[in-house]
């Protein structure tokens, strides 16, 4: 901090990490949106995001290639959301219960890797920041907006794009179907059990890219349950949201705004006990989830099980 | 036993009543538990290989830490203790349709106050001191899920989401307590700050049954608690409202059951368990606060219901078996360096092994199992 302490330094600083750390919430509650409006609750995310925090960090510590370490996350986050439809999907298991497993299985395979095969903290490079040429020059904004790295970009981009795919697509009309009335959309044509696969995948996908933005720029490193719940919040984030891609932005900003503010009291040695500060996330997403204030339309199918009836 | 069951059953339009007034459900035969574990452990070998492990050794190390000395025999009861009353806690919560996940925030706010409170009173009689210590876990732990309770009645607010976040919530003010308030005036003295408070008095130790192993009278508390919870479940109103809540919401309002009152009472009980579980923690084993006071007993406990079809006595053979797989695997690590850590694997494997095997006898959905959808 060349610049000084300046009321506005910090306001950029604080705006601009808010935008970085917005990310991690981004990632896995998007893909959870694509799930719940398919009718299904993952209650899996933090184990998942988990696996793919250790295996995009062991990939890039064996190739040194952020691609295949971005890659690794998103296959192993896939895998288990495949896991996660075969037995709530195909076996029509009770969601919640297999959403526990998913969730054992994902942090249990990924310390039990970490503490056969490294044992120990190696720090790696992460992705560079990208700036974008001339709008990373503005004054102000450029540093806000335009000086991240791609998985923050990607993040940011994701976001219109879902809501597209989401809102606008033949296929998004038969993930919202599936999710409020999937007996009507089965007698419709829709194969209920290839939409609610396909969105366990994405929500898989993108559940593991959160955990590798975890390791890989956060972190730079694993350690074990350093997913802190991240994913739990995720999955508050689109209660918090109402199902809707504009809620879960809003939430995702107000947490990592609530974050970076409180790194930055940290550093200013605002006296405050550091363990009760960590403490602000867990305590905000139970209070944002006692107001009313973006209650949007719950997927009417969401838990439920569908089986279908040969005719 | 007239006047003890007084329920609105003729209204309970939905629920099959004989199927809930029957006791707890049989214990599904043996065989298709020993398919799970089998499968848990096959599914888990072909990860030990992928990390490059063999997995042979590694199972024959656990067993042998199992069945081993008559030390680890009795280590492996001192484990389904906490095992035990967690998983009851969870039953009763499942039971009634509330997926209280917060296991381990319960046990460590109970934990923590159990030795506040010994600490406090340590001038008080033997027996006083044990029974004001296992009550201070048993209220903490009822306000911690309490909480989970009130908000999922007065706001709706989905009861996973706050029992986790309460979780971390309950660590942090341990970590700050641990290292502060609450540390060991001799850490501080010899200036290694190793985060734990001082021991608790000897008066406050839960009697051994079998010394010299670490085998203790919490084991008779867990199987005590196992035979009322059955008892509170099955023969009395609130029980029975309680699975009714459970079994179909819908079909409960218009029986004029006030469901989140009761939904609200399940989360509350659970977290009382949970918070007893810490407070033997405490007073039979560690005999300090300390970090990792849990022990992942939180989360296994929601596989040993599970496990045990959500049946309080069949939740005492599961505990057993699953305090013996936590032996085992600590013998395991010593021997072959192994991370114990595999357990939470495995446990994952079984969650879901044990979910499939209910979905193929025909079981839908666990804690509903008992409504049938009738033409209304």
């Amino acid at each position: 901090m060349s610049d000084g302490l300046t009321l506005f330094n910090v306001l950029t600083f604080i705006l601009a990490s808010g935008i970085s750390l917005s990310a991690p919430y981004l990632y896995p509650a998007i893909g959870e949106v694509f799930v719940e409006r398919s009718g299904i609750f993952n209650l899996g995310i933090d184990g998942i995001m988990l696996l793919g925090a250790f295996a995009s960090y062991y990939m890039v510590l064996q190739t040194e290639s952020i691609p295949l370490g971005i890659l690794s996350a998103i296959l192993c986050g896939m895998l288990l959301g495949a896991l996660m439809a075969l037995f709530t999907v195909t076996l029509g298991g009770s969601q919640g219960i297999a959403g526990i497993g998913i969730l054992m299985l994902g942090s249990g395979i990924a310390n039990l890797f970490f503490k056969v095969r490294l044992g120990e903290y190696v720090f790696i490079s992460g992705p560079k920041p990208l700036s974008i040429p001339l709008l990373s020059e503005l004054p102000f904004f450029g540093k806000v907006f335009f000086q991240h790295n791609a998985l923050v970009y990607g993040a940011f981009l994701l976001l219109p794009v879902s809501w597209y795919i989401i809102n606008k697509t033949p296929i998004g009309l038969s993930l919202r179907a599936v999710g409020e009335n999937p007996e009507a959309a089965d007698s419709l044509g829709i194969n209920v059990a290839r939409i609610r696969y396909l969105a366990l995948l994405v929500g898989g996908a993108l559940a593991g890219l959160g955990g590798a933005y975890l390791s890989l720029v956060m972190v730079k490193s694993f350690q074990e349950g350093m997913t802190n719940g991240i994913g739990f919040i995720a999955l508050a984030l689109v209660y918090f949201g109402g199902w809707r891609l504009q809620g879960v932005l809003a939430g995702a900003f107000l947490f990592s705004l609530v974050n970076s503010a409180q790194v930055w009291m940290q550093l200013l040695d605002v006296n405050i006990p550091s363990d009760l500060a960590v403490m602000l996330p867990y305590l905000l997403t139970i209070i944002v989830l006692t107001l009313p204030l973006i209650r949007g339309h719950k997927p009417s199918a969401l838990g439920e099980p569908f089986k279908r009836e040969e005719h | 036993m007239p006047g003890i069951v007084q329920m609105p059953d003729k209204k309970l339009v939905g629920i099959n009543v004989d199927r809930l007034k029957a006791s707890g459900g049989k214990i599904k035969s043996s065989a298709a538990l020993l398919i799970a574990i089998v499968g848990a452990f096959v599914a888990g070998s072909i990860v030990l290989l992928i990390i490059g492990q063999n997995p042979l050794i590694a199972y024959k190390e656990l067993i042998l830490g199992i069945v081993g000395t008559s030390y680890s025999r009795a280590d492996t009861l001192v484990k389904a203790t906490p095992l035990l009353i967690v998983a009851i806690a969870i039953i009763i919560s499942f039971r009634s349709d509330m997926i209280n996940i917060g296991g381990p925030g319960q046990m460590i706010i109970g934990a923590g106050f159990t030795t506040f409170v010994v600490l406090q009173l340590n001038y008080l009689p033997s027996v006083v001191l044990i029974t004001l210590g296992l009550l201070a876990g048993l209220v903490a732990g009822a306000i911690w899920g309490g909480i989970a309770g009130f908000l999922h009645a007065r706001f709706e607010v989905n009861e996973i989401l706050s029992t986790t976040m309460l979780n971390y919530v309950a660590i942090q003010i341990m970590n700050y307590l641990l290292r502060g308030p609450m540390i060991d005036p001799v850490q501080i003295e010899q200036g290694t700050r190793i985060a734990q408070s001082p021991p608790i008095p000897v008066e406050s130790y839960l009697p051994r049954l079998m010394p010299p192993t670490r085998l203790h009278g919490g084991l008779i508390i867990a199987l005590v608690i196992t035979v009322l919870a059955y008892f509170f479940l099955w023969r009395t109103t609130i029980g029975f409202r309680m699975r009714a809540v459970g079994a179909g919401k819908r079909a409960c309002k218009f029986a004029g059951i006030n469901v989140a009152v009761y939904s609200a009472l399940a989360l509350t009980i659970s977290g009382a368990l949970c918070g007893l579980a810490g407070a033997i923690e405490i007073l039979g084993v560690h005999h300090r606060m300390m970090d990792g006071i849990e022990g992942g007993y939180g989360f296994s406990g929601i596989v040993v219901a599970l496990f045990a079809d959500l049946n309080p006595f069949g939740a005492i053979v599961s505990s057993v078996l699953f305090g013996g797989l936590l032996v085992g695997a600590n013998a395991m690590q010593r021997a072959v360096q192994i991370p114990s850590t595999m357990v939470e694997m495995l446990n994952g494997f079984v969650l879901l092994f044990v979910l499939a095997r209910s979905v193929l006898v025909g079981r839908k959905k666990i804690p509903t199992s008992e409504v049938t959808l009738e033409e209304t």
